[in-house]
């Protein structure tokens, strides 16, 4: 094993959609003025979490369920290396090529030079995650391809030049009204009497991308799940958009980060019971396609898989966070934050939004670039339940919020207040000294300068009349 | 060094100290009762497809009757189902599919428990391309056919072959996150259950 060459690397900046231009504070600030914004997400929200409450209380077993999507993932990542080897084989062996990429750069310039190769100037898209993350749209684009998301929530994220909010609908913060007026404005051939009926905005855009489908030889892809025993991929969707992708084209390349691998078929009948009841609160999602390889005769006669990398290692390397690695992108975590429900998911700068994302973007692209995001929670735990596969997100912001950058002045209090309350006699004459601050003159709920910026925004507690300590004493 | 020994490296560097893979505690479900039929029945109602219980004497009526124009048949599909003037899937052109007003395929395995037909691209269910361009999608299921729990399809089926779980007609949850039926793949399901007394 290579010492220095070898070693786990974050995400380069500069390319990809990791990092937003402001911190979390900043743009959730614009974000909670925005009443249409909040009103929307709200809605959503609501619906959703009523849904997949529903289903998920129709199985007896969710718990054990949950318990064996976690063990799984956990063992994944022990034995990476040898799952990744052995996924490698089995998909060669049935036909496919495989392609690693280090980082985003490179994985952008594999996809390009593949769809090069074909001579295509058009890609159509299967919505995923690891594509919107290392900015595969904007390399095809630089490089004269025109890439063309086919879910409708990415095309009208697509046509409204707007970003995904949400890892399951990146269109989130829309309501009907809005998508129909991005259709009228933005949608070629579009019906002008279209009105916000969604079977009607469904409809339009089933009629817009029929001829791409048809005509386009190259598709682009992630994968939910890739079994390492069989080199069988998954792709779980709603629409029948990925059937297309993953079927009509001669050429599908598909762009899957090195944690989605999993050991055995039989692994799938925990996920596909866990994930769309998770996700998007049904029994079952509408199409799932899976396939091994190329098949003669059936579907794309040419497939790559590309393996990417992208910061994985690096939060691979951190004990009391690479457990973010068992994600499976359900967003259950973003519908039930109280912090995402307010202020969306564009104030995390990442395309990982909400809960998940405050611990997953900062560990991808090193704490220091998203040092904000472990702070855009209240802790208050509904993550940690409603995971399907029981990441503990809440202590793992506490442990990034620990390695984030501190001012010095905030890393000399917090030392100061440590050793005081490690020393009981100090810690009573610092109470004492608290109660005659209060008879001294009340000041609000703040402290004086230079501390005063760290109240700002946090309420300090009343002194009480009595401590427990002098009640004790006078018993 | 190449990004494959780059990253494998990577990993192993990351992994130094060494987790220890526990078993998978797998104490979920996984002995089930015999499937419920009626159970699939209402799940695939739920889901905005259309079922009828027929015997398999009456199959092609049954499709006759309800769509009136082309239907596509895969080649290895029996011939009784088949509906009069069936246009046979002989590598026919994407446009002729697209074209066709349905299609009948036979299937693999279905879910109870969840609503769920899978195709196994099979003789009798053909080639994926002619199960997703028609705007109705007709299936022929047979009762042994049905399995209570997904552990159980899982384990009836093999990866080699491609696949498609289908569990209601197209749908999306991308406007404000309520199903809506109708979308890229088939606006219709129909689903042919054929008698137990008749399956024979």
């Amino acid at each position: 094993m290579s010492t220095f060459l070898g070693m786990p690397v974050t995400a380069p900046s500069g390319v990809g959609n990791l990092r937003g231009d402001r911190t979390f504070p900043e743009a959730a600030h614009d974000a909670l003025a925005d009443g249409q914004l909040r009103r929307n997400l709200r809605h959503a929200t609501t619906t959703i979490r009523g849904k997949s409450g529903r289903v998920i209380a129709e199985l007896p077993d969710w718990q054990e369920l949950r318990t064996a999507g976690s063990a799984i993932k956990a063992s994944v990542l022990a034995r990476l290396p040898e799952l990744l080897e052995q996924l490698e084989e089995r998909v060669v062996a049935a036909g496919g090529v495989v392609h690693w990429a280090a980082d985003a750069n490179e994985a952008n310039a594999i996809v390009t030079d593949l769809v090069r190769a074909t001579g295509s100037e058009r890609v159509i898209k299967v919505k995923s995650m690891a594509t919107q993350e290392i900015g595969l749209n904007e390399a095809l684009e630089a490089a004269g391809i025109q890439p063309v998301e086919t879910d409708l929530a990415e095309l009208i994220v697509q046509l409204g030049e707007d970003k995904p909010s949400h890892i399951l609908v990146p269109a989130i913060h829309r309501n009907r009204s809005e998508i129909r007026e991005i259709f009228l404005r933005a949608m070629p051939g579009v019906d002008p009497g279209l009105t916000d009926d969604p079977p009607v905005l469904a409809a339009a855009a089933r009629k817009y991308l029929r001829e791409t489908f048809l005509s386009t030889r190259v598709a682009v892809s992630g994968a939910n799940f890739a079994i390492a025993e069989t080199g069988t991929l998954a792709v779980v969707e709603s629409e029948g958009n990925g059937r297309m992708c993953l079927t009509l084209p001669d050429t599908l390349i598909t762009v899957m980060g090195l944690e989605k691998v999993v050991p055995t078929w039989q692994d799938l009948e925990v996920f596909l019971q866990l994930l769309p009841r998770a996700s998007t609160g049904e029994r079952m999602n509408p199409y799932t396609t899976m396939w091994t390889g190329v098949t003669p005769g059936d579907g794309p006669q040419s497939f790559h898989l590309v393996l990417l990398d992208n910061g994985r290692s690096a939060v691979l390397a951190d004990r009391a966070g690479r457990a973010a690695l068992h994600c499976i992108r359900c967003s259950a975590c973003l519908n039930v934050c109280p912090v995402y429900e307010r202020t969306g998911g564009h104030a995390y700068g990442s395309v990982y939004p909400g809960p998940i994302g405050a611990v997953l973007s900062p560990q991808l692209t090193g704490v220091e670039d998203n040092a904000s995001l472990p702070y855009a929670s209240s802790l208050c735990g509904a993550c940690f339940d409603a995971c399907p596969v029981k990441i503990d997100i809440p202590s793992m912001l506490v442990h990034l919020r620990d390695k984030a950058p501190h001012s010095r002045m905030e890393r000399a209090v917090m030392r100061a207040a440590a050793y005081t309350m490690n020393h009981p006699r100090l810690y009573a004459r610092a109470q004492r000294a608290a109660k005659l601050a209060r008879i001294a003159g009340r000041r609000g709920r703040g402290l004086p300068p230079p501390l005063s910026s760290w109240t700002t925004a946090r309420d300090l507690p009343e002194p009480p009349e009595q401590t427990f300590r002098d009640w004790w004493a006078r018993r | 060094m190449n990004s494959r020994e780059l990253i494998l490296g990577r990993v192993r560097a990351a992994l130094r100290d060494e987790p220890v893979p526990a078993p998978v505690p797998r104490e979920y479900r996984r002995s089930f009762p015999a499937a419920d039929l009626e159970l699939l029945v209402s799940r695939l109602i739920d889901y905005k497809a259309e079922v009828h219980r027929v015997g398999e004497d009456a199959v092609a009526a049954t499709v006759s009757g309800i769509v009136g124009g082309t239907v596509v048949v895969p080649e290895g599909l029996p011939v009784s189902w088949r509906p009069a003037g069936a246009l046979v899937d002989e590598d026919l052109a994407p446009d002729r599919i697209a074209a066709a007003d349905a299609v009948l395929t036979a299937a693999a395995v279905a879910v109870a428990e969840t609503g769920t037909i899978v195709l196994d691209a099979s003789p009798d269910q053909g080639r994926r391309i002619i199960s997703l361009l028609p705007d109705t999608h007709l299936i022929v299921l047979r009762p042994e056919q049905v399995v209570a729990s997904v552990p159980e399809a899982v384990a009836r089926l093999d990866p080699s072959r491609p696949l498609t779980w289908i569990s209601g007609p197209s749908a999306t949850s991308d406007i404000e996150l309520n199903r809506v039926e109708g979308v890229h793949g088939p606006r219709h399901l129909h689903v042919l259950l054929l008698d137990r007394t008749a399956a024979g």
